[in-house]
């Protein structure tokens, strides 16, 4: 569910969002090519809001029912976990207030484009707090990759989950880049 | 008489043990300073208390309870947490330790009188998961396959798990508000499944940790392999059970004729 469709979902957008660097002319075609996608409700209902809230719910579920003890084992993977269970709440924090600064304000009548994200990342508080959330979201998404492949048994020698470490963190840095970048293009 | 002498002799071992009388009442620690001796255990240590009941203070007071068995690191029975962390008793050694020493029983577990916790629900895991080989039958089934070398060389790794309970004291999904059963007895899974005449009830086992409280409550935080005082791959274990259930979880739900 969060690598399978949010995690695809979140390149997409990622990537949407980074013709943005291109110029507001760019972006403005990109998001209005993504508008109008047919079936759009279908789409957004299916691969976005109905996976992301089921994976975000059941996630703060288990994420609360964990006793985090990095005091005592201070491995790096213990890091990751409480790391991994503290980015996503921050994330859907943040996605659930950029959802309504978006998506709701749009179904209200207001239009996405890049004015209104120049205006909302005119704000250092607002701009302090997308890229924030820019980084949880894509460290939740890269460190769950990992898991996502221990779990579904992919990843089982000890050696294989140690290069799979590397290989996500780069996906980390990668997408942070991705985003980071997207996000100075309003400012 | 060297100095030497005399100062081993002056020397104590400090130790703050945590003392509660039974599983409602209120936890307090109790500290206690006996005299030292070379090469000690917590175990001699705790035996000493025993012997001669008496806490720093130098009031009388109810001796230490604690759980041991083998003494010898196989019986997994007087884990404890030690300086906090969950390990074996009889192979803490005193020399070895910061003082003063920290003793606490593993709270994971129901805690019955100071030290001792109630370990029964690792033994109800056992049988939750059919931690066994089926043999019993109306007559002689004649030897079974034989097991490859190798094969039995990593099981033999696996089969080394004394129930301690030190992986589920590590571990941060196994508590009191989940069902989390923990890693010791999903490797036991990996084991038993591995066993040529055991794997013949592969299925049954890989369903009873597909559901509540199984497998899927493993959030990776691998603290498990690290704490595992016999060195079991524990998260390896994990990670191949993990790839056994996903293909159980497909061929049960699409319909093979590969049961086992």
């Amino acid at each position: 569910m969060g690598v399978i469709p949010v995690g695809i979902f979140l390149i997409v957008h990622l990537v949407v969002n980074h013709f943005a660097t291109r110029g507001e002319q760019a972006f403005n075609d990109a998001a209005h090519f993504m508008e109008s996608l047919p079936f759009r409700i279908f789409l957004e209902l299916f691969i976005i809001f109905i996976p992301l809230y089921f994976h975000a719910i059941y996630g703060v579920y288990i994420a609360f029912t964990s006793k985090n003890n990095t005091r005592r084992y201070g491995t790096l993977r213990n890091y990751m976990f409480m790391l991994q269970r503290l980015t996503g709440i921050f994330t859907l924090i943040f996605v659930t207030w950029h959802v309504w600064e978006t998506r709701i304000q749009a179904a209200m009548g207001a239009e996405v484009n890049f004015n209104m994200m120049e205006s909302i990342l005119s704000n250092p508080w607002m701009l302090a707090f997308y890229i924030a959330g820019v980084v949880s979201t894509t460290f939740h998404f890269a460190n769950g990759l990992w898991s996502f492949f221990v779990s579904w048994g992919i990843t089982v020698s000890p050696r294989s989950q140690v290069i799979s470490t590397y290989a996500t963190m780069l996906v980390f840095v990668a997408l942070t880049v991705i985003g980071i970048r997207a996000i100075f293009a309003f400012v | 008489m060297t100095t030497a002498d005399t100062m081993t002799e002056n020397k104590v071992i400090k130790f703050e043990i945590h003392r509660q009388d039974d599983g409602q009442s209120e936890p307090y620690f109790e500290e206690f300073e006996i005299p030292y001796r070379p090469n000690m255990n917590v175990i001699s240590a705790l035996m000493e208390i025993r012997r001669n009941p008496f806490n720093k203070k130098g009031e009388k007071t109810q001796p230490v309870a604690w759980d041991m068995g083998c003494l010898e690191e196989v019986c997994g029975a007087c884990s404890m947490v030690i300086n906090g962390k969950p390990r074996q008793s009889c192979t803490a050694l005193v020399d070895q330790l910061e003082q003063p020493i920290r003793l606490e029983p593993m709270k994971t577990f129901p805690v019955v009188r100071d030290l001792q916790v109630d370990r029964s629900r690792m033994f109800d895991s056992l049988k939750k998961v059919k931690a066994w080989i089926p043999i019993d039958g109306t007559y002689d089934l004649g030897p079974g396959p034989r097991m490859p070398e190798k094969k039995r060389q990593w099981a033999y790794e696996l089969s080394k798990c004394m129930t301690c309970g030190v992986c589920l004291e590590a571990c941060p999904n196994v508590n009191s508000k989940s069902d989390f059963i923990g890693p010791a007895p999903l490797s036991q899974v990996r084991l038993f499944n591995a066993h040529p005449t055991g794997s013949m009830n592969k299925n049954e086992r890989l369903e009873a940790i597909m559901g509540e409280g199984g497998l899927a409550n493993c959030g990776n935080s691998q603290n498990c392999v690290q704490a595992c005082p016999k060195g079991i791959p524990l998260t390896t274990s994990i990670a191949a059970l993990n790839r056994d259930t996903s293909f159980q979880m497909f061929r049960s739900f699409f319909g093979s004729d590969r049961e086992v």
